[in-house]
């Protein structure tokens, strides 16, 4: 096989085995040596004793999806593998690596015809004073990617620092006998070199990403409520916050968190949440009233499988309908959406700077696949995307908070300005904030408020456009590196597609989504959805001048580069 | 009253709007608007340096009728509005109005929660014991016997307590006013908002409209027979057995406030942060 441009490992257990502490640490070194990288855990709802497999995938270029199968299988145990159902997929390539005493590998490695090498892991570890199976596991990795001893071992020595001397004695014990054990294993799917001028990575969550980009786009007030998988994004913010003067404060509820952010954001501080389906359900009623009484803040929704409980722990792209259509009367407001771990934190600063420019709340859909991996990228730009909300100062008697700009965009008073004193209010209102029912104010006030959006020019962010192909491709959020990467299968089989994912998905803007699809032939909409929700919107609110097809699948499990590739051949 | 700016010569006109309450003649909710403008002139505050939060029914409408910043929000999230605004705010001084609707019913978990997390706000929720707004629903302390359309003899269900709830939960200050006494309700809210923490004031104030019987709370209502206590053990005792009209200041608690330290200025360099991601 040679050198490959990626490779690809899953390193199973049942929950408490450590096999995500061997998959981040195999990140990490491949990371500290120059490489791409991409972790994700996948784990069933109980904190231990279920099933965990760390999967990872490292390349010489940007990794923004799982592989199709796996190159190496880590099975530090099988006990509860067969729940991953056809999340782990293996091929005729894939090396298994199996403990004969960890229970029976599953059928998906069975019966692909891999390769199995059985290591006694669980007994090597015993033989080891203070050993575990993971840190055997994370020899034979290391030793089968090509690492060196130290190379793995870096890592882990910083995660035990505070475990004393003897932890970190057993780790590199445990790490030296499984590279021992992997010498003689033929393994030759290597990775190619790192590109040596860029090396410089970054290694955060999607779900870190998008707190650093609210704090860079100006937030410094967050209030939490914790719930599954937004909670990290409000764990990170928490200390951070309080190292720049800013205030964490947890909510009782999510009716609480999204009036806590109003209040703070009606005081003058940029104030973000972060939740998912089920809290961003109950904020709609107060998103409504961010919108009625124009007060910016950003509500981030990690989406999981929904409806109600769903699956916690599993990505989809679900709560479209809801980001878009569930406030009640016309409220135009801001929807975008990230696409990829590294792209959380330009969407989100943007997302900020958006609701502070236009007085309007702006939700953020990210979700459970890039909110939860861990990727090594390239480290992001600084941009200069910092919340810029038009202020009343040196107020005059003739102020009016909510006078009719021709940019829709009206000077809000922050209290403590004298003169400037008005009441924000979710009823109908004139120009002054005085309550009013009349017909002419209500429509005055409606046009307002969806002008600043329309007028507003949001430039080349809306959207992500790569390719010129004539069948062009359609998708959005974190399916858009799977959709790049069928793309550029699509492009070595030598058939050009063109990748359109908007990352701004309201205000809508058909005109350039029109110029986007110049010359296109075909459409395949690409979604994680049961019910084509994405497909929907584009049909309500654009021009789809070609015949269009729609690839969709619900969560649980990924739609990989190789399902749309398919979708793409299958079209041709 | 760290949070307390001051202003020479203030009279409580100062602090109302142009705009003419809509409100039933002889709603007792005057007679509170009253009572805010004389505590604030009272305080020599600058009228912008006040935001009084509300959240929906006939008292949620007076923000509106003060010269202060307001917020009339949504239905129930007063507190937490209140919240948000204070702890980034803590220069403001933050008074909510709420109702018994508002307050205990839809807003009743925000209310165990503010008074557990004791930031220094005056939250005053005006008691009818009915949903006025809505024309005549039972409140969570309006009477079981009570005969509505909605519940017709009566809910049959005990009401809420709301100032036993409140110290259980931890409110610093406790009060009891009427208004139809704005003068003594004008004294015990600036006490209240000077006090530090989260301060609670119900105020009996009759629906006029849907409970005309309470035009009697007037015969009714006393000056507490004993000096306000700070032990709660004692408090909780008055509280759980007086008949609903005992006046006045009844419980002071020392709590410090919860008040994490301050936002910082805009331009803040983040590179500290980012160290958390770069290797």
């Amino acid at each position: 096989m040679g050198a490959s441009p990626s490779i690809s490992i899953a390193i199973v257990g049942s929950g408490g085995a450590g096999a995500l502490t061997t998959g981040n640490s195999l990140l990490e070194a491949a990371s500290a040596a120059g490489w791409h990288g991409l972790f994700t855990r996948t784990l069933g709802p109980q904190i231990r004793g279920g099933e965990a497999a760390g999967l990872l995938r490292l390349a010489v270029h940007p990794v923004d999806c799982l592989p199709d199968q796996f190159d190496l299988i880590v099975g530090i145990d099988w006990l509860n593998a067969h729940r991953f159902g056809g999340e782990i997929k293996a091929g005729p390539q894939t090396l298994v690596i199996s403990d004969p005493r960890g229970g029976e590998p599953p059928p998906m490695v069975t019966q692909s015809g891999a390769r199995v090498v059985e290591i006694p892991i669980k007994e090597m570890a015993k033989s080891i004073k203070d050993g575990r199976p993971n840190m055997i596991a994370l020899g034979i990795a290391g030793r089968l990617l090509g690492f060196s001893i130290e190379q793995v071992f870096v890592p882990i020595a910083k995660r035990l620092a505070d475990k004393g001397p003897q932890a970190v004695d057993a780790s590199r014990a445990g790490i030296k006998a499984g590279f021992d054990a992997a010498a003689d294993i033929d393994f030759d799917a290597q990775l190619a070199p790192p590109n040596p001028s860029d090396t410089r990575r970054w290694l955060l969550s999607g779900n870190e990403a998008t707190a650093l980009g609210a704090i860079r786009g100006g937030v410094r007030f967050a209030a939490a409520y914790p719930i599954t998988p937004a909670t990290e994004i409000l764990e990170w913010l928490s200390p951070s916050l309080a190292k720049i003067g800013g205030i964490l404060l947890q909510a009782e509820d999510e009716l609480a968190a999204i009036n806590m952010v109003i209040g703070s954001s009606y005081g003058g501080t940029p104030a973000l949440t972060a939740t998912s389906g089920p809290g961003l359900s109950l904020m709609i009623e107060a998103l409504g009233l961010a919108t009625a009484a124009e007060i910016p803040v950003v509500v981030v929704d990690v989406m999981r499988g929904g409806p109600s409980t769903g699956i916690p722990t599993k990505s989809e792209q679900t709560d479209l309908n809801i980001a878009i259509y569930g406030l009640h009367g016309d409220a135009p407001h801001l929807v975008l959406a990230p696409q990829s771990v590294g792209d959380c934190l330009f969407t989100t600063q943007w997302a900020t700077y958006l609701a502070e420019s236009l007085q309007a709340p702006a939700i953020v859909l990210s979700d459970q696949f890039m909110g939860q991996s861990r990727a090594a990228i390239k480290g992001p730009a600084d941009v200069a995307f910092i919340g810029a909300r038009t202020v009343a100062t040196n107020i005059a008697a003739t102020y009016k908070r909510y006078a009719l700009a021709s940019n829709g965009v009206s000077p809000m008073a922050i209290p403590g300005a004298p003169g400037g004193q008005y009441t924000a209010d979710g009823l109908t209102h004139s120009e002054t904030g005085t309550p009013t029912s009349g017909a002419t104010d209500h429509l005055a006030q409606l046009d307002k408020r969806r002008d600043k959006l329309d007028r507003f020019n949001f430039g080349d962010h809306w959207a992500s456009i790569e390719g010129t192909g004539d069948l062009a491709l359609i998708t959005w959020g974190s399916l858009t590196g799977a959709a790049r990467e069928a793309a550029g299968r699509a492009a070595a089989d030598g058939f050009d597609v063109r990748v359109i994912a908007p990352r701004l998905l309201a205000p809508v803007q058909p005109e350039r989504l029109a110029a986007a699809l110049e010359g296109v032939k075909r459409i395949l909409v690409v979604e994680q959805t049961h019910s084509r929700q994405f497909h929907r919107y584009l049909r309500a609110h654009y021009d789809l001048p070609a015949p269009v097809r729609v690839f969709n699948r619900p969560g649980p499990l990924p739609i990989t580069a190789g399902e749309i590739h398919h979708a793409i051949t299958d079209w041709r | 009253m760290s949070s307390v700016s001051t202003r020479l010569a203030c009279k409580p006109a100062d602090y109302k709007s142009d705009l003419k309450p809509i409100w039933c003649p002889g709603c007792g909710d005057y007679h509170v608007l009253m009572s805010f403008t004389r505590a604030f002139a009272q305080l020599g505050l600058a009228p912008e340096k006040i935001a009084v939060i509300s959240g929906i029914g006939c008292s949620s409408r007076i923000p509106a009728y003060t010269n202060c910043y307001g917020f009339h929000g949504v239905h129930g999230r007063s507190l937490a509005l209140a919240a948000g605004l204070k702890v980034t705010r803590p220069d403001l001084t933050v008074v909510v109005a709420s109702g018994d609707g508002d307050g205990y019913s839809i807003g009743g978990n925000h209310f165990l929660h503010a008074c557990r997390r004791n930031i220094d706000i005056t939250y005053v929720v005006m008691d009818n014991r009915i949903y006025g707004m809505t024309k005549g629903q039972p409140s969570p302390t309006t009477e079981p016997e009570f005969d509505t359309a909605l519940t017709p003899g009566g809910t049959g269900v005990a009401p809420f307590h709301p100032l036993v709830v409140a110290l259980a939960s931890g409110a610093n200050f406790i009060a009891r006013c009427f208004s139809g006494e704005p003068n003594e309700t004008a004294d015990v809210l600036a006490e209240a908002i000077k006090h530090p923490g989260f301060s609670f004031i119900e105020i009996l104030s009759p629906c006029v409209t849907f409970r005309p019987d309470e035009k009697e709370w007037k015969d009714q209502v006393r000056p507490a027979p004993v000096a306000a206590t700070n032990d709660q053990g004692k408090a909780a005792r008055r509280l759980m057995t007086d008949d609903g009209f005992n006046l006045g200041v009844l419980y002071r608690g020392n709590r410090a406030p919860f008040q994490p330290a301050v936002v910082g200025a805009g331009d803040t360099d983040l590179s500290e942060l980012e160290k958390d991601f770069e290797l």
